[in-house]
């Protein structure tokens, strides 16, 4: 069991409780907006906390509310796609994917470029950058980070139908070249149909 | 021209304003940030403190500054216990008094660029692997540098034109306290002395909008995305 999580939070006014289990391969978490999707991969992240619970992905544990464990998101391994880009605006495109990587003087893996498709826009600022040149490079850097799982939120959202087929076709590559096991949210059916292992419905 | 003395105090004027800021400047840095992001009991309290100068008459900031740093102040003790002096009548401590006045203005503006400093990217940062310190250094300082620039620029400003805490504090002492506006006063009272007025006035001005040109290149560049400094 790769992904393990049984979890409850309060967000605003809100209460979530979010409880799964699934192995790797890409596993879809499918359900309307509001559902609290965004907020189950923030804890699974460390970004929120929850107020009950447990995480354990790989075999780690990254919280357990029993016995007062609860890794800071920097120590969590994850490789986390936010819905907007969050390319830090002061540093051009080659820092921003060298930002977590273990060795920050070393060029960006030439293969992955490739995949990706941004090897040209290293040394552009990112507010230069379309929409979809934005997401990979932010695809690019939680890869670069040496994740030992991905989270993707929403990746297609806001991106014309161009776009979409071009982040489809890379995260379609990532689930069957690189293995890396992937949790990502959409409310898009279409979307979870074409990608999913396995999909949850939140 | 400038007359040599006059060169004298416009020099006196720069070193007390530049040594106010950059003293300063790390310790309103870091009240800005605790005022940004801290949550304590008293924060309201700290707040009116850092702002009193902006609002309380310069001559009573003067004044408190005389009864702390007297020999016999608090403050006055500690000082001749490590120096063996004063600065009482002396140009630090017309550089005391610009810096607790430039105080507030450059919080103020520090202040705002920390707050606006996104938060996701923060966190975006923190799932990358960075720890808070490694966030903090590559992230926020940075992006906060306008702020931190506007400040200082405008904190430098506000202790060139400093007048009645300093007069207040550490009085009227030509080479050692005598900065442009109190030398510009003492030349007012003597009669037939306009020409040195004038000039005087006109450095004055130089100086201040130089500064604030300076201060909105270093915006603009930062505004682009660009390295700042």
């Amino acid at each position: 069991m790769f992904f393990d999580v049984d979890v409850e939070a309060r967000v605003g006014a809100h209460d979530i409780a979010c409880r799964f289990q699934a192995e790797d391969g890409l596993t879809v978490l499918f359900g309307p907006s509001g559902a609290g999707k965004t907020s189950t991969l923030n804890m699974i992240a460390g970004l929120l906390k929850p107020r009950r619970g447990h995480i354990r992905v790989g075999g780690r544990v990254l919280f357990d509310h029993g016995e007062g464990i609860n890794l800071p998101p920097e120590a969590r391994r994850v490789g986390y796609v936010f819905q907007e880009p969050r390319l830090f605006p002061h540093k051009r495109v080659r820092a921003n994917l060298l930002y977590g990587a273990p060795d920050r003087d070393a060029d960006p893996d030439p293969q992955l470029m490739e995949v990706l498709g941004i090897g040209p826009l290293l040394d552009r600022w990112p507010r230069t950058l379309s929409g979809g040149e934005a997401r990979r490079v932010a695809i690019g850097r939680a890869l670069l980070s040496d994740p030992a799982f991905l989270l993707l939120d929403e990746p297609l959202s806001s991106l014309d139908r161009a776009r979409r087929e071009e982040i489809m076709a890379v995260i379609e590559r990532l689930r069957d070249a690189i293995g890396l096991p992937i949790l990502m949210v959409t409310h898009d059916a279409a979307e979870a149909e074409r990608l999913a292992t396995r999909t949850i419905e939140v | 021209m400038l007359t040599g003395a006059e060169w004298g105090i416009v020099a006196l004027s720069l070193r007390i304003g530049g040594v106010a800021v950059l003293v300063m400047l790390p310790i309103a840095f870091a009240l800005a940030y605790l005022l940004a992001r801290g949550r304590f009991p008293g924060k309201i309290l700290l707040d009116g403190l850092v702002h009193l100068p902006l609002v309380l008459p310069p001559v009573v900031t003067g004044w408190l500054l005389l009864l702390a740093f007297a020999p016999t102040g608090p403050l006055g003790r500690i000082i001749e216990a490590l120096t063996g002096g004063t600065v009482l009548f002396r140009w630090t401590g017309a550089a005391i008094a610009a810096g607790v006045m430039a105080l507030p203005l450059m919080v103020r503006a520090m202040r705002l660029s920390i707050e606006a400093v996104d938060r996701q990217l923060e966190s975006a940062a923190r799932t990358l692997g960075a720890g808070r310190w490694r966030v903090f250094r590559t992230v926020t300082l940075p992006l906060s540098v306008p702020g931190v620039v506007a400040g200082t620029v405008l904190g430098f400003a506000r202790a060139l034109g400093e007048f009645g805490a300093t007069i207040t504090f550490v009085s009227n002492v030509p080479d050692q306290t005598q900065t442009l506006p109190l030398a510009i006063y003492s030349q007012l009272q003597i009669p037939g002395t306009d020409a040195t007025v004038f000039r005087l006035a006109v450095m004055s001005v130089v100086i201040a909008l130089a500064a604030l040109v300076a201060s909105e290149m270093l915006a603009r560049r930062a505004g682009r995305g660009q390295h700042v400094l």
